[in-house]
């Protein structure tokens, strides 16, 4: 219901490129008046750089240095160190590497599989529409928290070297397989809207297939709320990839991730417990810093916004 | 309305038959089973195989799912079925031959989950539902006083910030709503523990402030404040999740409300501004809060998953947690297909109870 709305907007705008230049600009705009989305953006940006420089770290990751184990966060390990000897701070930056690429992974998988769910079942309806809307409606009833430990679990049984040696994609994909319904709703909703519109028929009636109206002349004004969806879709999948490497079966040591670093931390708490502290406010720092770009972007795609804006242009 | 119920429901059944069989390849198709529940003892391969076949491991998975749903005290203790041997297709043979169903060594005892017979935990030996409902009580216990919390805290916090917009109380509530939305669950709980068990001491005693964990003392006798403590670092990691998420949309909601003429109305009649929101507007407001609940229900039981983990809480998700751990198959189905029908159900309780507070609403 929200994608007709701005889908009229877009569509009104790209049939003149100066009329699209001036939409963009004030999306842009309009997400740069958004105080919380400019900060998460900002503490978003210095957490992928850290974790992107994370080798400028003088200590390994993974190997132990018994000599230094357990100490409480200093100048020269500011987080501490963990039983093996190794420096925390370094292992939350490779862990970061892991969790946020999980969670990019995961945006990635749920467009892949919904927006084409979506949009195939939006544009032609009928059967297609049905058997499609069936499948996400039986996914959708999966309990998903459940799923996801049994699929994991299923998972570190099976022996395949490829998932051994992809953790990333592999949990990536089993967060995805239960994720991507939304987006595909969400989707579907906004080819409803617009494949009714004067300016696709139009398009038809110039001979073009229904694959490039698909591709070509709906997506682009359908792609405002997914925009917001699929952001959000990022901290949701940080988190679930947290909760399950926690729980253990998620992504395994000695690899870092932000989860897996606090899976021991209960036995730890009460002589070490800066090993539970730091890699959850990571994890809180890029969750609530994703939530507020995405609470940025929707308001800078709000189609009542946008409405009123664009009758003052 | 009842003809809108019944059509549901039947629409309902052949999509938990469809989840249930993907459930239950899943499930069968992953290595290990009772043999590695029993983890710990080495076993013999004659002795895994003996182990198999007492659980019915060694028929094919679709001889399985039939015994798992409809049971099999039904068969013919008359000798092994015939098998085909048409190389890799015969497991597929296999079951569409009748004979693979009804022929069997042993009469069989399983009763069927559609008769309620969920069969037996690869781990304990003893009957699954028996865990469950042992498991369900104690996650009902705890997600009730959880969920009256919530209300209690969640109405009067989305209401003011809706009357007080941009107000200081309604941005501090939104900034505190966003860091509850991003603080990991299961972080939350091992903070909460660290300070409340680890870090604070009863001045008196010099015992930790609060329990660890459990729902009470063991070996102590009942008592209410005894119970009440080892409620509470349970019930404040569950409720902030639900408090963020139930106090935004009401605000929301809210917001929608207070701006519609019979709310004027009733202010320019010269009502107090008390009575206007929390009786007049309150109201209307709820309705699609009621909505989200009915849909939110499988999640709050599932989601409390965490905090029954952190505080040895022995309610479903713990279960569920070690039977996974275990791989316990026969509860990890059964635990997976109670809450596949509680989420159609509360799918379709949604629906009706929409239509039944919102007469504008007609359900056909």
């Amino acid at each position: 219901m929200q994608g007709s709305i701005p889908a009229s907007i877009l569509t009104k705008a790209s049939q003149s490129s100066a009329r699209e230049e001036s939409l963009r600009s004030l999306i842009w705009r309009r997400f740069r008046r958004h105080p919380g989305a400019i900060m998460g953006s900002i503490v978003l940006g210095c957490i992928i750089l850290a974790v992107v420089f994370a080798g400028l770290s003088p200590y390994d990751p993974v190997k132990s240095d018994l000599s230094i184990k357990n100490q409480a966060p200093s100048l020269t390990h500011p987080m501490g160190t963990d039983a093996q000897g190794r420096d925390l701070f370094t292992r939350v930056l490779y862990g970061g590497r892991i969790s946020l690429l999980v969670g990019f992974s995961v945006m990635l998988i749920t467009l892949l599989i919904g927006v084409p769910v979506g949009a195939l079942a939006g544009y032609f309806g009928g059967w297609v529409d049905n058997v499609l809307m069936r499948i996400t409606d039986a996914a959708l009833s999966l309990p998903s928290l459940l799923v996801l430990i049994l699929l994991s679990a299923i998972l570190r049984e099976v022996d395949a070297p490829f998932l051994k040696s992809n953790p990333v994609i592999t949990i990536a994909a089993v967060i995805g397989l239960l994720a991507w319904m939304f987006t595909a709703r969400l989707v579907r909703a906004s080819y409803l809207a617009i494949r009714e519109m004067d300016f696709v028929t139009a398009t038809r009636a110039l001979g073009a297939s229904n694959f490039r109206i698909i591709a070509r002349h709906i997506f682009p004004n359908a792609i405002g709320p997914v925009i917001v969806e699929s952001t959000l879709e990022v901290a949701y999948a940080i988190l679930e990839e947290s909760g399950l490497s926690y729980l253990g079966f998620g992504i395994q040591p000695p690899t870092p991730s932000w989860g897996n670093l606090l899976s021991n931390a209960q036995e730890y708490l009460v002589k070490y417990p800066w090993l539970a502290i730091f890699p959850g406010i990571m994890i809180f720092l890029s969750v609530i810093s994703i939530n507020y770009i995405g609470d940025g972007l929707r308001d800078a795609f709000d189609p009542h916004k946008v409405l009123k804006k664009m009758g003052e242009v | 309305m009842g003809h809108y119920v019944v059509r549901r429901i039947l629409q309902a059944i052949p999509l938990v038959f469809i989840v249930s069989i993907v459930l239950f390849a899943l499930v069968n198709l992953a290595p290990g089973g009772p043999e590695s529940a029993m983890s710990g003892h080495r076993l013999r391969p004659e002795q895994r195989a003996a182990l198999r076949k007492q659980f019915g491991l060694d028929k094919p998975v679709c001889v399985q799912y039939v015994y798992w749903l409809i049971g099999n005290d039904w068969t013919k203790p008359v000798g092994k079925p015939p098998t085909p041997n048409a190389g890799i297709f015969t497991p597929i043979l296999q079951c569409l031959d009748p004979r693979t169903y009804l022929n069997s060594e042993n009469p069989g005892v399983g009763k069927g989950v559609l008769r309620g017979d969920f069969g037996k935990s690869y781990r304990t030996r003893t009957p699954v539902i028996d865990s469950i409902g042992y498991a369900l009580k104690n996650t009902a216990y705890l997600m009730s006083v959880t969920l009256l919390i919530v209300g209690i805290v969640a109405v009067p916090v989305g209401v003011i910030s809706a009357v007080k917009q941009y107000s200081f109380f309604d941005i501090a509530v939104t900034t505190l709503s966003f860091m509850g939305q991003a603080i990991p669950e299961f972080w939350l709980g091992l903070i909460l523990f660290l300070i409340f068990y680890v870090w604070l001491k009863n001045p008196v005693t010099g015992e930790s402030l609060l329990p660890p964990g459990g729902m009470n003392t063991l070996g102590a006798a009942f008592s209410v404040g005894d119970w009440a403590k080892h409620l509470i670092l349970p019930v404040t990691m569950g409720v902030v999740g639900w408090v963020t998420w139930y106090s935004r949309f009401l605000r929301s909601s809210m917001l929608d409300v207070i701006h519609q003429d019979y709310v004027r109305t009733a202010r320019a009649k010269g009502l107090r501004m008390n009575k206007v929101y929390f009786k007049h507007a309150l109201r209307n407001a709820l309705l699609p809060l009621v909505t989200v609940f009915a849909l939110d229900l499988p999640y709050i039981f599932a989601g409390s998953l965490y905090v029954e983990i952190i505080f040895s809480w022995p309610g479903m998700g713990r279960l569920y947690y070690q039977a996974a751990t275990d791989r316990d198959y026969p509860v990890l189905m059964a635990i997976l297909v109670i809450y596949t029908v509680v989420v159609i159900l509360s799918n379709l309780l949604a629906d009706i109870v929409y239509a039944r507070l919102d007469p504008r609403i007609h359900s056909d």
